[in-house]
C-alpha cells in the first residue's frame, strides 16, 4: 500500500475509545498511527492512559469507521426535529398526580 | 491479524492456555466485583451459569419489547386523530428500538440475532405475559402506557443498577424514554376522562381488564420464584418481585384517583401500620396458564412474529445480495483504474 512507502509513508491512524470504569461506555478520545492493531493499544494506553484514566481500551483503524458526512446533518437528522411528542414534557400531567 | 479476542466475550475458561488463572481464582475475582458492587464486563471471566440466567433474562426481556409493539401496533390505522396516530406510532417505534438495545446487550454474551429470533419463535425463550392479553378498546391503548408501561418502569429503574454492564447501560437508555410512554397513556385516559359517560366507562372497562396481569408483571411470589435469589445474589435483580410489586400499587392508588377510575380489587385499602396498601392476590393459575401457551393471544403473537420474520426474508437477502454486488464492483473497478485514479482517491479519503 502507498501509505507504507516514501517520505511521507505513514502508519495507517487508528482511533481510541475508553472506557473509564466498568459500568461506563467506552468513549472516543483520540486518535494515533500504528502499524498494527497490538501497537495501537500499546500506545493508546502509553498515550490516553497514563493517569488511571481507563479499565478497557478500544482501537479501530480509522479507514475501518463509516461516518455520517456533515453536509448531510440537517437532512440525516431532521426527521427527529418536529416530534415533539417523543418527549414527556410533551404531556401536560396535573402537578397532584405523583410518581409520574 | 492476531487472535486477540474481540469485545464480544465467546471465550469459555476451558479454552484458556496454561500459564493464565485458573477457575477458583477467576470465580474468586468475579466474586469481588460483584462485592464492590461493580459492574462485569463482557470481556470479564464470569461462570456460566450468570452467563446464561443473564441470557435468558435479557432475551426474555427483549423479547418482550418486540412482542410489545404488537397489542398497540394494531390501533395504529384506528387512532382518532392525527396527533394520536403520530404519538402511538412513536411509541411503537420506542419499543423496536428497546429491543434492538436489548438484543444488542445479549449478543456481547456470546448469543447471535439468529438464535434469539429463533427461540423465540419456536417458543423455547418467552415473553412478559402481560402482551397476551388482547388490546379490545383504544382506551387499552392508554390503559397500557399508563400501567403496564409503568409496572416496567417500576421494574426497569432497578435494573439500570444491574451488575452485567451492557445490560445496565441498555436500560438507562430505555427508562430516559420510557417516560414518555407512561406520561402519553396517562395524559390519553385523562383525556376520555373529561368526555362523554361512555367514554369514561370504556376507560374503566379497560383498567380492570389489564389491572390483575399488570400486577402479574412483577413475576410470581418471591418464596415461589426460582431463580431470584441467586439473581439477587449475583445483583442481576436488584429488588424481590414482591418488593416491586408492592411499589408498583402505592405509586398506582392516588394516580387512579386523580383520574377517577378504580382497581378491581375489593381487598385494596391503606394499612397504616404497614405504610402501604393492602391488596389481593393476582390468579397465579391464570399467570401460570398464560406463561405455558394458553393466554387469550400467544399463537396469535407467535405466529404474527413469525410471518414478520419469513416474509422479511427477502428483504435482508437482497441487502445481502446488494452489498456483495458493490463490494464485486468496487474490486473490478480496483483492478482496472489506472494510478491516476488510485491518486485521486487517496486524495478524497484524506
Amino acid at each position: 500500500m502507498s501509505e507504507q512507502h516514501g517520505v511521507r509513508g505513514e502508519w495507517p491512524l487508528y482511533e481510541v475509545f475508553v472506557r473509564g470504569k466498568r459500568g461506563l461506555n467506552h468513549v472516543h478520545v483520540g486518535s494515533l498511527h500504528a502499524a498494527d492493531d497490538e501497537m495501537a493499544l500499546r500506545h493508546a494506553r502509553d498515550v490516553y492512559t497514563r493517569r488511571n484514566e481507563g479499565v478497557s481500551i478500544w482501537v479501530v483503524r480509522a479507514d475501518a469507521i463509516a461516518a455520517s458526512s456533515p453536509d448531510e446533518k440537517d437532512p440525516m437528522f431532521a426527521p427527529s426535529g418536529d416530534k415533539v411528542y417523543r418527549h414527556p414534557t410533551f404531556y401536560a400531567i396535573p402537578a397532584d398526580v405523583p410518581h409520574m | 491479524m492476531t487472535a486477540r479476542p474481540t469485545e464480544r466475550s465467546t471465550e469459555r475458561p476451558t479454552e484458556r492456555s496454561a500459564g493464565q488463572p485458573g477457575e477458583a481464582e477467576l470465580l474468586a475475582g468475579f466474586e469481588a466485583t460483584i462485592e464492590h458492587n461493580d459492574r462485569i464486563e463482557p470481556r470479564d471471566w464470569m461462570p456460566e451459569g450468570y452467563r446464561r440466567t443473564l441470557i435468558r433474562q435479557i432475551a426474555q426481556h427483549a423479547h418482550s419489547e418486540i412482542i410489545g409493539m404488537q397489542p398497540e401496533g394494531a390501533w395504529i390505522t384506528r387512532a382518532p386523530s392525527l396527533r394520536r396516530k403520530a404519538i402511538l406510532l412513536a411509541k411503537v417505534q420506542d419499543e423496536a428500538g428497546h429491543g434492538l438495545y436489548l438484543y444488542s446487550a445479549c449478543e456481547t454474551l456470546g448469543t447471535s440475532r439468529g438464535e434469539l429470533t429463533e427461540n423465540l419463535i419456536s417458543g423455547k425463550q418467552k415473553y412478559s405475559s402481560i402482551f397476551n392479553y388482547p388490546t379490545l378498546t383504544y382506551a387499552d391503548v392508554g390503559t397500557i402506557g399508563w400501567l403496564v408501561d409503568g409496572a416496567a418502569i417500576c421494574n426497569q429503574v432497578p435494573l439500570c443498577r444491574t451488575s452485567f454492564g451492557p445490560y445496565g447501560r441498555a436500560m438507562v437508555r430505555i427508562c430516559k424514554e420510557e417516560s414518555f410512554h407512561q406520561r402519553q397513556g396517562y395524559e390519553l385516559l385523562m383525556t376520555m376522562m373529561r368526555g362523554t359517560d361512555e367514554q369514561r366507562a370504556m376507560v374503566q372497562e379497560s383498567v380492570n381488564r389489564f389491572w390483575w396481569p399488570a400486577l402479574m408483571m412483577f413475576g410470581p411470589p418471591d418464596d415461589e420464584s426460582p431463580n431470584s435469589a441467586q439473581s439477587m445474589a449475583w445483583g442481576i435483580k436488584r429488588n424481590g418481585n414482591d418488593e416491586l410489586r408492592q411499589r408498583f400499587v402505592d405509586m398506582s392508588v392516588p394516580q387512579a384517583k386523580a383520574l377517577g377510575v378504580t382497581f378491581p380489587d375489593p381487598d385494596l385499602k391503606w394499612n397504616p401500620e404497614r405504610g402501604a396498601h393492602d391488596f389481593g392476590t393476582p390468579d397465579w393459575d391464570e399467570f401460570m396458564q398464560v406463561i405455558q401457551g394458553n393466554g387469550p393471544c400467544n399463537a396469535q403473537r407467535i405466529a404474527h412474529r413469525r410471518r414478520a420474520h419469513e416474509e422479511g426474508a427477502w428483504v435482508r437477502e437482497a441487502a445481502l445480495a446488494f452489498a456483495a454486488r458493490q463490494t464485486e464492483l468496487q474490486q473490478t473497478d480496483d483492478l482496472a483504474g489506472d494510478p491516476a485514479d488510485d491518486l485521486a482517491d487517496e486524495e478524497s479519503t484524506r
